[in-house]
C-alpha cells in the first residue's frame, strides 16, 4: 500500500485515494504514424525491475494527474512531478541516481 | 487430571464466578479466564480432533499459536467456527462446542483414519485424486464433502457491527512485554507519537509468569510503574486486545482490536481494524515455544513448557497432579519448579543434553526434583489423556530405559523469535546456530518508500531471551526508531534487567535422535493437520526439497495456525533428511495476517445496505413506491419496468413499450453522463475526442457522437449540444459518466495542456426526464412556458425555459423513434417536476418505462447500445457507422488505430437485423454456424447475436447481430445455436424494424 | 422555489455525535486561473473571502470558499443566490478563460458534529485527522468508504462533509453507523 505526495496538491495520498494510470511519458502516434511507431505507442512498454516511471492520477482528491518515479522491485519513491512535462525534471534524475548510479529507461538516463 | 489450585492465578477474579457451556454442559469459570483455562479447570482436557485423522486434541500452548484448541463459538448471529480457546476470553452465558467429530467429541467414528494412517501418507490426495475419474463422483466428493471442513458455517447473518479506523503514527510499538513497554517508553520520551498494542488482556507477556527483575524491582512492578507513565504521555497511544496483524509496504499496519469479544453484550463495534500509517515500526512480538518431536507428542496431556506454567501462574489451572518436564534447554526448568512449589509432584524433568547448567537447574535439584540428563521421551502413552511417558536415552533409537506415569508432559524445544511482522515486508533472517533459531537480520530489513528500512525488531522477538537485554534492546529500538522518525528529545537511560543465568540449548529435531519409523510416524509436527515427522521425510524422499513444496506437499503450517509450532520442526526435519543445513533450506513465506482475523472487520461498515453504495437519482423514492423491479447500471439502480399487481416483469416491459408507441411514457434519463466542456479550444478539442465533427456544430443544435479509444474501439456515444460559443454539454452513457469524464481530463491534463478548456461534471447537478411518445408535446404544450412545436423546436435543438414553473433545458432528442424530449431540471426540482409530468400526463395516458422498454424501443429502431452492440473490440465501421467518421478531420482518438489492417480487413463481422422464421426470441450471444469445424473440433462460426428481444410492438422476436459480410447477405437465412444445443434460423434482415421512414419522429 | 428539495430532506440522526443533512447551499464549480486578480476580486466580492491557499477553505454562514484543486475553486453563497453569482461571474471574467457551474444539486451536504466527530470521520477516510494535522480551516478531499467526498472543520467539534448527491443516502448511513452508540473510540 504505497504512499505517494500529490504535488498538485500537497497531500500525502494513501494509494486507496490513488488511481495508477500506467507508464509515464508516452509520446503519441496518431494518423501518418508507421505501423510500428503506432503498434509500439499502443502496445510497447518497458516494465522494467527497477526504476519505473509512471502516471497516477489523485481520483478522489484533487483529481489531476501526477508522475511518480520509483523503483518496482523495492518500491522505494524517489519522487514525484507534474505532468505536465516530456520527461522527469533534472532533480528526480539526480535523486535516482544517487540511489541507483547508472540507471537507465527508455531514452532517458 | 486438570483442575484449579488453591494458589496462584494473577488474572483470575476467584470471587467472580463465570458460568459456561461446553457441548451443553454446563461448567463454570471465574473471571479472567480464557475458555481454555475455565475447560482445564473443569477437567476437560479433550477438546476437539483433528482434521485428518480425527486424533483427540487438547489444548498444547497458552496463547495465539495454539493449534488445536478450536471450537464453535456463540449461536445463531452470534456464532463463529474456529475460536481458539486459548485467546477466547470466558464471559457469562458462554456456549461452545467441540468441531470435527462425528458422532460425538468422545466417540469419532473419523478416528478410524488415524489406524488407516499408513494408507494416508502425505501427499495422499495427490497420488490418489488422479485416479479414473468415475471415482471423484462416487466416491472422494462425497467422503470429502462429509469430513472436510474444520467448524461449521454459519448459517445466520452476523448481527455484529465492525469498523475500520484510520490512524497516523510516527510509531507503533507491536507487543506489550517488557521490550514493547521499553521501546514506546523510550520513543514516546523522544516526543513521538506511538501506538503500543498488544494483543491480549495483559501488559507485560511472559515477565509476569517467568518474574525477572527490572531495576532490582519484580518486572511487575517496573510493568505498573512503565503503563503509568505511558498513559499520562498525551503522545502514546496505548490499546490492550489490539493485535498487530500486518505490516505492509511505505509503513501501512493492520492492528485488529477486539472490543466485544470478552463482553459480547457491550453496544458498539465488535472488532476495529485499525489501517495504519506509521513512519517507524518496532516488532516486540516475543518468541513462540517450540514442541519436541517424541512420538505420541500429540496425546492431550502433553503441552508446551512455559503453556503449562501459565495456567498454573495465570490462571492457578494445573494441566495434572504429575507432570514430566521434557527439555533440551534451562527454561523448562522454570515449570518444574513453579509446578513443585505449587505443590504438585514433578515426577523427572527430562533433559537431553548430556550436561546442562544453570541456575535454574540448581534450583530444580534443590527443590528435589529428579533430573535425568542425556534422556528423551520414546513414547508418551495414553489415549485421550496420557498415562505415562517412556523414557530413553537421546542418543539411542528408543529403548525404553524406565516407564515414568505422569499425567501432564511439559515439552520445549527451545523458542523460536516471532519475525512474521518483520517478514510481512520483506525482512530477512539469520539462522543463529548457538540459540537454533531464526532471528531477524538487522542489515536486512523491509524497506520503505525512501529506501530505509522502516520495521526494528526488539527484545526476545529479536532473538534475545535475556531480561537484561531484552529491556536494553527495548528502550533502544524505541529511541532508534523515534529518531529515525523525527524526533529525538533527551531521554533517559535503558532500565536494567536481570533474570537467572542460563546454559546453552541444544537443538533436538528428533526424540531420540534415532528414532524408528514406527515412533516417527507417532511423533507429529502438525497437530491441527496431523502432519509427522515420517510425512516430512517421506516428501523429501519423493522429491519435495523446496521447502514451499514440501509444506504444501504434506500440508504442514497449512492450518489455522499457519505453523506456528510446527514450521521451525517441519523445516529442520526436512533440512536433515536432505542432509542440508537449515539455513540452506530456508523458511516459508511469512504472510499477514499474523492471525486469523474476522473477514466482517475487514469488510468494516460495507455490509447490509452498506456493502456498496448505491446511486439515486431524485425521482427514486418514486420508482421504488411504484413497482420498480431493478436493475444495476453500474453503481445507479434503474428500474427496469414497473411492475403492477398481476403483472409478471415481462407484461409489464410489454405494456410500457406499447403505452409509449401509442400514448406517451416517462424515462428517467438523470443518470445519463453530461459534461460541460467550454474554453476557447473546446471544439478543437471536442473533434478529437469524439470520431464526427462537433466544432461545427451551431449553437442550439444537437449532434449524436462517437467515442473511441486510442485502439479504435467503440467506448461511449451520446448526444452534444452546443450552448454558446465556447461551450458545449456531451452526453454520455448512464455507466461512462465518470469515466468519459476522466478520460477527457486525461487528454487535458497530460497530452494538450496548453489548450485552454475546462470539463466540469454535471451529472448530478441535474435530473433529466424523456418524454416520449405521440402526446410527448400535448403534454409539454400543456404545462406550459415554452414553445415546443416542430417549428421552434424541431429535431436534434435544444431551448431553455421556463417549463410548468420549472427551469428547463429542453433537448428534442429521440431513442426510441417516437417523438420525445429529454427535459433536464435540477436535481433539487427533479421529483418535483417527476410529479408535475405525471399529474398533467394523465389524461394523456402518461405511464413511465423502465430499462428494458427503452431497450427494446431503441431496438426496434436499430440503434445501438454500448455495451450490447460493443463489447470492447468492436470499431464503429462494424455497426455501419461510416457515416460518424469525419473524414475532414485529420485526427481524432482512434484514427489511426482504425487504419491497421485488423480494422480494415473485409471480413470483420458487420451488424445486421435478426429475424427468426418462426418468430421466436434468440437467445442473448448466440452463434451463428457455419460449414466445418476448426482446429480444436468445434464447429465453425460465422456470426453471433448482440441484442435480441421480443418486440410487443411487432408482436416477434427481433435481434441484431454480427454476421460475416451480413450486409451483402440480406435476406439470407442463417442457423443459430441455442442453449440447449438445437438450433433456431433466422432470417438477415435491415436492423431498422420499425418505422423506417422516421414518420413517428417527424411530427 | 418551492418544488426544490435537498437529497435527504434534513434527515437527523442524533447521538453523541449528531449527523445531519445540512439542505441546500449555494455551490458553484470555478475554474480558472487562480492567480488572475478578476477571479480574485469576484471571489472576494461573492463570499468576503480571499482565494484560500492550497488545501484550505473559509467558510463563514452561507458563504465560503474552499480550495479544490490548482485551478478550481469551490464558491459557496446563500442558497437562492446561486443564479446572481453566475452572473456576477460571467460579467466579471467577461473575456477571460473560465468555468463556472451551478453544482448546488450535485452534492449533498452533511454536518457531523459532537465529541468524537474527529474519529467519525477518521473511520471513513484513509486521512490523518489528528489534531495536529487537520485544523478548522482545512479542507481535505478523500473518500468516506466507497465514495469521494470533501470535509472541512467549522470548529472543533464540527465537520462539514460534501458528497454527491447520488450517494448522500450512503454517506449519511455510512456517518451515522460510525457515529452510533459505542463508536467512541477513544484516541483523539
Amino acid at each position: 500500500m504505497l504512499t505517494l505526495h500529490c504535488p498538485n496538491c500537497g497531500v500525502d495520498a494513501d494509494e486507496t485515494d490513488l488511481h495508477a494510470e500506467g507508464e509515464a511519458h508516452l509520446k503519441r502516434y496518431g494518423p501518418g504514424s508507421s505501423d510500428d511507431e503506432f503498434h509500439d505507442y499502443l502496445f510497447q512498454r518497458q516494465n522494467p525491475k527497477g526504476v519505473h516511471f509512471e502516471r497516477w492520477k489523485h481520483v478522489f482528491g484533487c483529481g489531476k494527474y501526477f508522475h511518480a518515479a520509483r523503483c518496482t522491485a523495492t518500491l522505494e519513491v524517489f519522487g514525484t512531478y507534474s505532468a505536465q512535462t516530456l520527461e522527469p525534471t533534472q532533480a528526480i534524475k539526480d535523486a535516482i541516481s544517487a540511489k541507483r548510479p547508472g540507471w537507465s529507461w527508455g531514452d532517458i538516463s | 487430571m486438570s483442575t484449579r489450585l488453591a494458589s496462584g492465578g494473577r488474572l483470575v477474579n476467584k470471587n467472580k464466578a463465570v458460568s459456561f457451556t461446553f457441548n451443553g454442559k454446563n461448567l463454570r469459570g471465574f473471571e479472567g479466564d480464557t475458555l481454555a483455562s475455565a475447560l482445564l479447570a473443569n477437567d476437560q482436557m479433550l477438546i476437539g480432533r483433528s482434521f485428518k485423522y480425527h486424533r483427540p486434541r487438547g489444548v498444547v500452548a497458552s496463547g495465539a499459536e495454539e493449534p488445536n484448541g478450536l471450537v464453535n463459538l456463540g449461536e445463531g448471529a452470534k456464532f463463529e467456527p474456529n475460536q481458539r480457546v486459548t485467546t477466547t476470553e470466558l464471559y457469562e452465558g458462554l456456549t461452545a462446542k467441540s468441531q470435527n467429530h462425528w458422532p460425538s467429541l468422545e466417540f469419532d467414528v473419523g478416528a478410524i483414519n488415524t489406524h488407516l494412517s499408513r494408507f494416508l501418507p502425505a501427499g495422499f490426495y495427490y497420488k490418489m485424486f488422479i485416479h479414473p475419474r468415475p471415482l471423484w463422483k462416487h466416491v472422494y466428493e462425497p467422503i470429502i464433502r462429509h469430513s472436510a471442513g474444520l467448524g461449521k458455517a454459519p448459517k445466520d447473518r452476523d448481527e455484529d457491527t465492525y469498523e475500520h479506523y484510520h490512524a497516523s503514527f510516527d510509531v507503533v510499538v507491536v507487543g506489550g512485554g517488557i521490550a514493547g513497554l521499553a521501546a514506546a517508553l523510550s520513543a514516546g520520551q523522544s516526543g513521538a507519537r506511538v501506538m503500543l498494542v498488544e494483543q491480549t488482556n495483559d501488559w507485560g507477556g511472559r515477565a509476569n509468569v517467568d518474574t525477572p527483575t527490572v531495576d532490582g524491582k519484580p518486572a511487575a512492578e517496573w510493568i505498573n510503574a512503565t503503563l503509568q507513565v505511558l498513559e499520562n504521555m498525551e503522545n502514546v497511544t496505548l490499546r490492550l486486545r489490539t493485535q498487530g496483524s500486518g505490516v505492509y509496504d511505505h509503513g501501512y499496519v493492520l492492528a485488529y482490536e477486539r472490543l466485544t469479544d470478552h463482553a459480547p453484550e457491550t453496544e458498539g463495534p465488535r472488532h476495529r481494524l485499525w489501517r495504519i500509517r506509521t513512519k517507524q515500526i518496532v516488532t516486540a512480538t516475543g518468541a513462540i515455544e517450540r514442541p519436541l518431536s517424541f512420538a505420541g507428542n500429540d496425546i492431550p496431556g502433553v503441552l508446551l513448557a512455559a503453556a503449562v506454567r501459565d495456567y498454573a501462574v495465570n490462571f492457578g489451572v494445573s494441566i495434572g497432579d504429575r507432570t514430566v518436564v521434557v527439555t533440551n534447554n534451562d527454561d523448562a526448568y522454570r515449570t518444574g519448579i513453579t509446578l513443585k512449589k505449587a505443590g504438585l509432584e514433578v515426577p523427572a524433568i527430562i533433559d537431553a543434553r548430556t550436561n546442562p547448567q544453570g541456575e535454574l537447574i540448581d534450583e530444580a535439584r534443590a527443590l528435589g526434583i529428579r533430573i535425568e540428563v542425556g534422556r528423551g521421551i520414546a513414547k508418551v502413552k495414553g489415549g485421550k489423556r496420557v498415562t505415562s511417558v517412556e523414557m530413553c536415552n537421546q542418543a539411542g533409537e528408543g529403548a525404553v530405559v524406565e516407564e515414568i506415569a505422569c499425567d501432564c508432559v511439559a515439552m520445549s524445544g527451545g523458542w523460536s523469535p516471532v519475525v512474521h511482522l518483520w517478514s510481512h515486508c520483506g525482512g530477512k533472517l539469520n539462522w543463529d546456530d548457538a540459540q537454533a533459531m531464526f532471528r531477524p537480520d538487522p542489515e536486512r530489513p523491509p524497506l520503505g518508500a525512501d529506501g530505509e528500512g522502516f520495521v526494528k525488531t526488539a527484545g526476545v522477538a529479536n532473538g534475545h531471551l535475556f531480561t537484561a537485554e531484552v529491556i536494553a534492546d527495548g528502550f533502544a529500538a524505541g529511541r532508534a526508531v523515534a529518531k529515525a522518525a523525527g524526533h529525538s528529545a533527551k531521554i533517559g537511560q535503558a532500565p536494567a534487567g536481570h533474570d537467572a543465568h542460563e546454559g546453552a540449548i541444544s537443538p533436538v529435531w528428533l526424540m531420540p535422535q534415532g528414532a524408528s519409523h514406527a515412533l516417527r510416524s507417532k511423533a507429529w509436527l502438525d497437530y491441527q493437520n496431523d502432519v509427522k515427522v515420517s510425512d516430512v521425510q517421506l516428501a523429501a524422499q519423493e522429491g519435495y526439497e523446496s521447502v514451499e513444496h514440501a509444506k504444501r506437499y504434506t500440508t504442514i503450517g497449512m492450518a489455522t495456525d499457519q505453523g506456528k509450532l510446527s514450521n521451525i520442526n517441519g523445516l529442520a526435519t526436512l533440512a536433515k533428511s536432505l542432509n542440508a543445513d537449515i539455513p540452506n533450506v530456508g523458511t516459508t513465506t511469512f504472510r499477514p495476517p499474523y492471525t486469523p482475523i474476522s473477514l466482517s472487520s475487514i469488510a468494516g461498515a460495507a455490509k447490509g445496505d452498506l456493502f456498496q453504495p448505491i446511486r439515486k437519482t431524485p425521482m427514486s423514492d418514486w420508482h421504488t413506491e411504484n413497482g420498480a423491479d431493478y436493475e444495476p447500471v453500474g453503481q445507479w439502480r434503474r428500474p427496469y419496468a414497473y411492475v403492477r399487481d398481476g403483472e409478471t416483469v415481462h407484461d409489464a416491459v410489454n405494456r410500457e413499450v406499447v403505452n409509449t408507441r401509442e400514448k406517451l411514457g416517462l424515462l428517467d434519463a438523470s443518470t445519463l453522463g453530461k459534461l460541460v466542456v467550454k474554453g476557447p479550444d473546446a471544439g478543437k478539442f471536442l473533434n478529437m475526442m469524439y470520431t464526427n465533427m462537433m466544432a461545427t456544430l451551431p449553437i442550439g443544435k444537437c449532434r449524436y457522437g462517437l467515442m473511441c479509444s486510442e485502439n479504435g474501439f467503440l467506448s461511449d456515444d451520446g448526444v452534444v449540444a452546443r450552448i454558446d460559443e465556447d461551450t458545449w454539454l456531451c452526453h454520455t452513457t448512464t455507466g461512462g459518466a465518470e469515466r468519459i469524464h476522466a478520460w477527457m481530463e486525461d487528454w487535458l491534463q497530460c497530452e494538450w495542456w496548453d489548450w485552454k478548456v475546462y470539463v466540469a461534471n454535471v451529472t448530478e447537478q441535474l435530473a433529466q426526464v424523456a418524454v416520449v411518445g405521440p402526446n410527448a408535446r400535448k403534454l409539454l404544450e400543456k404545462l406550459g412556458g415554452m414553445d415546443v412545436s416542430k417549428e421552434t423546436l424541431p429535431f436534434m435543438q435544444w431551448a431553455d425555459g421556463k417549463l410548468g414553473g420549472f427551469d428547463a433545458r429542453v433537448y428534442r432528442i429521440s431513442f426510441s423513434g417516437e417523438l420525445s424530449y429529454e427535459i433536464a431540471v435540477p436535481a433539487s426540482q427533479g421529483r418535483a417536476f417527476w410529479d408535475a409530468l405525471l399529474a398533467a400526463g394523465e389524461e394523456f395516458g402518461v405511464m413511465p418505462y423502465g430499462t428494458e422498454a427503452l431497450h427494446i424501443m431503441r431496438a426496434e429502431k436499430g440503434f445501438i447500445m454500448i455495451g450490447d452492440e460493443t463489447d470492447g473490440t468492436i470499431i464503429p465501421q462494424d455497426l455501419n457507422l461510416q457515416w460518424a467518421l469525419s473524414k475532414k478531420k485529420e485526427d481524432y482518438l482512434g484514427k489511426r488505430a482504425q487504419e491497421r489492417s485488423h480494422m480494415t480487413d473485409p471480413n470483420r463481422w458487420k451488424l445486421v437485423g435478426l429475424e427468426t422464421t418462426d418468430g421466436s426470441v434468440i437467445p442473448d450471444g448466440a452463434y451463428a454456424i457455419a460449414e466445418g469445424d476448426n482446429a480444436n473440433g468445434q464447429r465453425n462460426t460465422q456470426g453471433r447475436v448482440t441484442s435480441t428481444y421480443y418486440s410487443p410492438t411487432l408482436k416477434k422476436g427481433i435481434a441484431m447481430g454480427l454476421v460475416h459480410n451480413g450486409p451483402d447477405r440480406m435476406g439470407e437465412v442463417i442457423e443459430f445455436y441455442k442453449v440447449d444445443g438445437t438450433t433456431v434460423a433466422a432470417t438477415i434482415v435491415d436492423q431498422v424494424f420499425y418505422d423506417k421512414e422516421g414518420a413517428k419522429n417527424n411530427v | 422555489m418551492s418544488n426544490a428539495v435537498s437529497t435527504l430532506q434534513g434527515k437527523v440522526a442524533a447521538g453523541e455525535v449528531t449527523v445531519r443533512e445540512g439542505g441546500l447551499r449555494g455551490m458553484i464549480t470555478l475554474r480558472g486561473d487562480l492567480a488572475s486578480s478578476k477571479l480574485k476580486s469576484v471571489c472576494k466580492s461573492l463570499t468576503g473571502f480571499a482565494i484560500p491557499d492550497m488545501g484550505k477553505a473559509a467558510s463563514k454562514g452561507d458563504k465560503g470558499i474552499a480550495w479544490m484543486s490548482p485551478d478550481e475553486l469551490l464558491v459557496l453563497v446563500p442558497q437562492g443566490e446561486t443564479a446572481s453569482a453566475l452572473e456576477k461571474i460571467a460579467k466579471a471574467m467577461k473575456g477571460q478563460h473560465y468555468l463556472a457551474e451551478n453544482v448546488s444539486d450535485a452534492r449533498t451536504h452533511i454536518i457531523v458534529e459532537g465529541s468524537f466527530a474527529r474519529e467519525v470521520i477518521a473511520k471513513l477516510a484513509p486521512v490523518d485527522l489528528h489534531p495536529t494535522a487537520l485544523r478548522p480551516g482545512d479542507f481535505r478531499r478523500s473518500r468516506l468508504g466507497q465514495v469521494a467526498a470533501a470535509f472541512w472543520m467549522t470548529d472543533a467539534d464540527t465537520f462539514r462533509v460534501i458528497c454527491f448527491r447520488s450517494v448522500g443516502d450512503y454517506a449519511f448511513k455510512l456517518l451515522s453507523v460510525s457515529a452510533a452508540k459505542g463508536g467512541e473510540v477513544g484516541y483523539f
